[in-house]
């Protein structure tokens, strides 16, 4: 087991503080966990069930139901691309080719200093500004190879 | 409002304040006429609100057609010592935008609407539950919701009339089969969010067990308007069936792609042309109307004007009323590929026959894609939809479908030449 991380556990009785325990401030515990660390870890699952008092189990079910709630720690920086219709069309597949290759991994993968990784997502709702894709929590349109590899190129400085 | 649509109509009532107004103003919102839809409803009587609404033939937005009015009745009726409304802000349908708009372009409008709708059917506590990737929409709804507050718009005694009604956001999590009422009253409830069996219905029994009406974010945003103007106003915009204006939004292969709103007094085709400046690269050969579920409209087709009557005629549906053109280069098996994909990934797996369907038909549609396709593969395909429109519980299994068995109807010769 990890150990425990008092900045975890600190953080996680802090959220459910603001929400409550009540069974539907889950979700919202859950997503602050996830934004805050990237992932939602097996430690931070016990602190909830702990506080909230629901079961691991649960958590788990509920959490593996959301595409926002990670469960592994997948990279810094997520980049989940929209490959559903209208993004298909307006050239999804040309800003695919462009990160694969920037990145040196395939969708589904995660760079090897734990940096990015690529992930497909559905429709987010900027169909007429397609082909259209999220880093982390931030939306980008009208994507081009080029102004893809400036996006990839802020976060890298932004990291370092 | 970083990500605002183009908007391609000029005479609107919905969209009449988008890009006209400062959003995080609410005294523009007042000065342009907002909240006296408000101040007249908190002096009538609840019922008679409803009734309003009812005569003004207003029907869901969100893809079911349901009258308002009718929806609203069943809660009001219902005892209860607590009642909810939810807005459903879940949009996922793809090529759908027309929600995120109206959020982010005009939140009081939406607001106003919710309160009036809490106000008939006797609802303190209100949710607007917004898909979470809509960061712009969520900051947005909040600081207006936190300026109806200043103002008295919302939270207690509201306008002096004694009226108490709390409204607060709520984030999806990234499941396009939330945007489904019972599954999104689960997800607002910490569960994983599948849909329930029906009945019981959410008017009845819904967050909580509690009566709760849930309502498409456009369907709200008219309520202030047939209000201040009245339910005859609204019933003499287009036509007698499908009264009052809809929100189409315009996306694949055409000239201006962008939102509109209109009576429903043009084809589809005049649509195209006239807000959309015409098909790109190529003529039509089809369009995919009400996002990914939706049916598959011929170029014969476009060129109706589908009232609602005519859509119940001919059991069609253009749901959320996105319009996605494919011009004559594109292939129907990749279109096909491309939506059944989607289902396959959004079914939430809780009934076999989606669950194993989705599966399979993307496994079949795969095969064409691939020119491995067979006749009989052909009809194991019509047979296993025709099965799948049947069985499960919730309108993603039942609806997805319906592109497929449409274009088995209308490209039967590409797909097997494929
Ligand atoms: C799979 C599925 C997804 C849905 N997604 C949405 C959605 O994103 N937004 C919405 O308003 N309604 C959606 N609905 C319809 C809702 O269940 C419900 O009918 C609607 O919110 C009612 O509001 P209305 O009467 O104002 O249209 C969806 C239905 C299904 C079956
Ligand atoms: S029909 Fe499909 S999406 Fe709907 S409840 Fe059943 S499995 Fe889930
Ligand atoms: S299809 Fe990509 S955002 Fe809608």
């Amino acid at each position: 087991m990890e150990c425990r991380d008092g900045n975890l556990v600190a953080f996680i009785e802090r959220s459910v503080a603001k929400y409550g325990t009540g069974r539907e401030n889950l979700l919202p515990v859950l997503r602050d966990v996830n934004e805050e660390f990237g992932y939602v870890s097996g430690a931070a699952f016990i602190e909830i069930s702990r506080l909230m008092d629901i079961s691991i189990g649960e958590i788990h079910g509920v959490a593996s139901f959301y595409s926002f709630i990670n469960e592994e720690n997948k990279g810094n920086y997520i980049i989940r691309l929209c490959k559903t219709i209208s993004c298909d069309m307006a050239g999804k597949d040309k800003i695919e080719k462009t990160l694969e290759r920037e990145l040196g991994i395939k969708f589904g993968e995660s760079t090897k200093d734990g940096l990015f990784a690529l992930e497909y997502a559905n429709c987010m709702g900027l169909c007429d500004k397609g082909p259209a894709m999220l880093v982390n929590s931030q939306l980008y349109d009208s994507l081009t190879p080029e102004s893809v590899l400036d996006v990839i190129s802020e976060y890298r400085r932004n990291i370092r | 409002m970083k990500y605002n649509a183009k908007i391609l109509s000029t005479d609107n009532v919905l969209l009449k304040n988008i890009g006209n107004i400062d959003p995080l103003k609410i005294e523009e919102y007042v000065t342009s006429g907002g909240y006296e839809a408000l101040k007249k409803t908190v002096s009538m009587d609840r019922k008679e609100v409803i009734d309003v609404v009812s005569d003004s033939g207003l029907r869901g937005r969100g893809g079911a057609n349901f009258p308002t009015g009718r929806k609203w009745l069943f809660t009001y009726n219902a005892q209860a010592d607590q009642k909810y409304i939810i807005c459903n802000a879940d949009e996922g349908e793809p090529g759908t935008v027309k929600d995120r708009i109206l959020m982010e372009g005009d939140p009081h409008q939406l607001i106003e609407g919710i309160t009036i709708a809490a106000y008939a059917i006797g609802a303190t506590k209100g949710f607007i539950y917004i898909r979470g990737e809509y960061r712009d929409s969520i900051n947005t709804v909040n600081a207006a919701i936190k300026q109806a507050e200043e103002k008295g718009m919302l939270g207690k005694n509201i306008l002096g009339s004694g009226f108490d009604f709390e409204l607060s956001v709520a984030m999806g999590g990234g499941a396009y089969i939330c945007g489904e009422e019972t599954a999104l009253i689960d997800s607002m409830e910490g569960k994983r969010g599948e849909p329930r069996l029906k009945p019981p219905y959410p008017p009845v029994e819904g967050l909580f067990g509690k009566p709760t009406i849930v309502n498409n974010v456009e369907t709200l945003s008219n309520v202030p308007h047939i209000i201040v103007k009245g339910s005859e106003w609204y019933r003499n915009i287009g036509a007698s069936c499908s009264p009052g204006t809809k929100l189409f939004m315009l996306c694949g292969d055409v000239n201006e792609p962008g939102i509109l709103e209109t009576p429903i007094d043009l084809s589809f085709a005049e649509i195209i042309k006239k807000y959309g400046k015409g098909t790109s690269g190529g003529e039509v050969k089809f369009a995919q109307i009400g996002g990914s579920s939706g049916n598959i409209f011929t170029p014969e087709m476009l060129e109706k004007v589908w009232t609602y009557e005519r859509c119940c005629e001919f059991n069609v549906s253009y749901g959320t009323g996105s319009i996605f053109v494919c011009n004559d280069r594109r292939s129907v098996v990749d279109h096909l590929l491309t939506v059944a994909e989607f289902f396959e990934h959004e079914s939430c797996g809780k009934c076999t026959p989606c669950r194993e369907g989705t599966h399979r038909i993307k496994e079949i549609v795969e095969e064409f894609a691939f020119g491995e396709g067979t006749v009989s593969d052909l009809e194991l395909l019509k047979e296993l939809c025709l099965v799948m429109k049947r069985s499960p519980i919730c309108g993603l299994g039942q609806a997805c479908v319906n592109p497929v068995l449409d274009a088995i109807e209308y490209f039967k010769g590409e797909i097997l030449a494929n």
